[in-house]
């Protein structure tokens, strides 16, 4: 059983997402959230970063949060699976625990 | 009214939602507008973000205060700018973002959107012309 990371912070305001793709564990889930969805968008200074942690680890972004900052699922680094609430509740179940990096 | 005219600098660094700096920012605004100063307003870093597109934020049980963006024309607000750099870091473009459109009542001139996207030196060009800087 893995741990399920959850990232609720912009990655261009704060080192949130640094730290949880540094310390994450291959396989291990990571769901972007609020603020945190920013970094599942394409062509962003942050992208690079975040297909290299693809190869690593699994990403999901919170759909109603990406939908209430007004972008759509286009917009999304291939590779990205968006869930709903009823998703992440699946994913916190899935993994022996949740770790949120603030 | 205060015959005293100032350029009042409106900074907004924050993403929507996330915070409540950009909503606290758009009251404060709202507010400053009724006293007649001239004001300009800019989104700079994740502030850009807080103008996107198609904001909807029924999934998350928030105000979606993004369409009162587009009534600031209609409070005197003329100056709205965002830096270019900002929206390049992240991937935007001006099409990503709402027009807001402005009309001066006596004259009935109209401009069709007074959101500009501006460089590092006119940004800073903005932020010496300005009396007083209001941070979010």
């Amino acid at each position: 059983m893995s741990i399920l990371h959850t990232v609720n912070k912009s990655p261009f305001e704060r080192t949130s997402l640094d730290s949880c793709l540094k310390f994450a564990q291959p396989g291990a889930a990571v769901l972007l959230i609020e603020d945190g969805v920013y970094a599942a968008l394409t062509g962003t200074s942050a992208e690079d970063q975040v297909k290299d942690a693809l190869n690593r680890v699994k990403i999901y972004v919170l759909g109603p949060d990406l939908k209430a900052r007004g972008f759509a699922e286009g917009r999304l680094i291939n590779g990205i699976s968006v869930v709903d609430y009823a998703g992440f509740v699946d994913l916190a179940a899935e993994n022996a625990k949740v770790q949120a990096w603030l | 009214m205060s015959e005293i005219v100032k350029k009042f600098l409106y900074l907004n660094r924050k993403a929507p939602y996330g915070t409540i700096y950009a909503w606290e920012a758009l009251e404060v605004i709202l507010i400053g507008a009724a006293f007649d100063q001239e004001v300009s307003v800019l989104f700079l870093d994740d502030g850009v973000y807080q103008l996107t597109k198609g904001q909807d934020t029924g999934g998350i049980g928030m105000k979606n205060f993004s369409p009162t963006f587009r009534t600031l024309g209609d409070y005197e607000v003329k100056n709205v700018y965002v830096d270019r750099d900002s929206l390049a870091a992240r991937g935007l473009t001006q099409d990503d973002l709402v027009q807001i459109a402005w009309e001066d009542f006596d004259t009935e001139e109209e401009v069709e959107n007074i959101v500009e996207v501006i460089d590092t030196a006119r940004v800073r060009e903005l932020m010496d012309a300005s009396d007083v800087v209001f941070s979010f």
